[in-house]
């Protein structure tokens, strides 16, 4: 570590190597949580959303069903119920499930997943049901099937309508996975805590802390404006 | 059935703070946010800077941590106006942040935020034509604010009110981890005291849902009523 930085630690009571250390930790369980929630919550949403466009209602139905259920509650009663619900399951505690969920990481996970997958789903929906016909029409034209046509045609297209909305759904992901840290998780929220309490220093703590959710959120922009311009730049006005 | 051990009672009682800190915040919110929106139009730089700095500061922020370092931070710095107070002008004044003020003011702040982008985005899809219109009758700026520009822009806001509204309900579970004895917190000591989650969170969920579920019907119908008149599609 470069001198400067040895010494200001040195001076400072709060920040010091081992808070550091505490807040880097934290950083990286928050990171892991959000990126595994949205990896996996758009796995399952992509064929969601297939489904729920579906015009049959018995297909249909229970996806609709889902999102409304999650979309209507909070993310942090959904928490409780699987946190504290798995643990109530019978005889969970004698099959290797337990060994993965009585660590609080995967209970928070499957939440997020469930969650993000909900309103990932209804994103990708909309963008869906908004593609403009002739494309639809243009691809049975050529002899696509339907899985060519959905793969080939209609997801591209509905992909770049859908991003702009789901950029947001990510910075919400972050913002909410703070909630991690009320099931005894060690995220950045988790670590502030842990350093508020210690030093009853609350401006400290949790500015700090915000200042790293900030980072975090205004590079998802970035890479996000990033993305629109590679991915819409057909769209792109000319001169 | 709806006894619940004992605790269907108190769970009602949760439901209704949690229906009072969402209307309370919500009425800071709009505050907050025409406030915002009147900053950002107003053409003046420093105002249209603060309200960007705002907005973007509120964006960046989990809204738990928000919380925390307003409940927390709040006290501190109230402690410290009492202490000096005392000291120096032999005043004896304190306050209690207590978590449902910490909650309201917490997210009336971060909602402020979402309603003026709402609001911004209103006053902006009037048409120019009306102000014009209403600088020909030679109403003041105020007038035409007030009888023109105001009552057009609720039209527009109202489906992305209606959508922070939504928001604004759910993020109320957060003031629970404070310590507000809301219907989340009732059903988390419930739950722990008789080993049933599935018991009582479920209810406080179906709440939610019926809450939110109301709000959307509500929101529909005030729609239609402010949009006689309006051709669709127009």
């Amino acid at each position: 570590m470069p001198d400067f930085i040895v010494q200001w630690l040195n001076t400072h009571d709060v920040f010091t190597a081992t808070t550091m250390l505490h807040y880097w930790d934290g950083l990286v369980t928050t990171v892991q949580l959000v990126f595994l929630s949205l990896v996996i919550g758009l796995v399952l949403s992509v064929p969601l959303a297939i489904l729920r466009t579906v015009r049959n209602p018995f297909v249909s139905g229970p996806v609709w069903l889902y999102t409304y259920m999650f979309r209507g509650t909070p993310l942090l009663i959904q928490l409780y119920i699987i946190y504290y619900g798995i643990a109530q399951i019978q005889g969970i505690q004698q099959t290797f499930w337990w060994e993965i969920f009585k660590d609080p990481f995967y209970p928070a996970l499957l939440a997020f997943v469930l969650n993000t997958a909900a309103y990932t789903t209804e994103i990708i929906r909309g963008a869906l049901e908004a593609t403009p016909h002739g494309e639809v029409e243009a691809a049975k034209a050529y002899g696509m099937s339907w899985f060519m046509r959905t793969r080939r045609i209609i997801l591209p297209s509905a992909a770049r309508r859908a991003l702009q909305a789901y950029s947001n759904e990510v910075i919400f992901m972050l913002h909410a996975s703070a909630i991690a840290s009320v099931v005894t998780i060690v995220d950045l929220t988790g670590a502030a805590r842990d350093i508020y309490s210690r030093f009853y220093a609350p401006f400290d703590a949790f500015i700090a802390v915000a200042l790293m959710y900030m980072a975090l959120t205004f590079s998802i922009i970035f890479v996000f404006r990033h993305l629109e311009k590679r991915m819409l730049r057909h769209l792109k006005p000319l001169s | 059935m709806l006894d619940l051990h004992g605790y269907g009672p108190s769970i009602l009682k949760g439901a209704v703070i949690t229906v009072e800190l969402a209307l309370l915040s919500l009425l800071l919110a709009v505050v907050l946010g025409l406030i915002g929106a009147s900053s950002k139009l107003s053409g003046n730089r420093g105002l249209y800077a603060g309200a960007t700095a705002y907005t973007t500061l509120i964006r960046g922020v989990p809204d738990l941590v928000m919380m925390l370092l307003l409940y927390y931070g709040g006290q501190v710095l109230v402690n410290k106006l009492s202490d000096f107070l005392y000291y120096e002008f032999n005043v004896d004044w304190f306050f209690q942040f207590d978590p449902f003020i910490s909650g309201v003011l917490t997210i009336g702040l971060i909602f402020g935020a979402y309603m003026t982008e709402t609001f911004r985005g209103a006053f902006l899809a009037v048409d120019s034509g009306q102000i014009e219109a209403g600088k020909a009758y030679g109403f003041t700026r105020w007038h035409t604010f007030r009888r023109i520009m105001f009552p057009q822009m609720l039209r527009h806001a109202l489906p992305g009110v209606g959508n922070n509204w939504q928001v604004l309900l759910k993020t109320t579970a957060l003031v629970s981890i404070i310590g507000l004895t809301d219907m989340v917190r009732v059903a988390e000591q419930a739950s722990k005291a008789e080993h049933a989650p599935f018991k009582f969170f479920v209810p406080v969920a179906v709440v939610y849902l019926l809450l939110t579920a109301g709000s959307e019907l509500f929101i529909r119908w005030v729609n239609s009523r402010v949009s006689v008149g309006v051709v669709k599609g127009d």
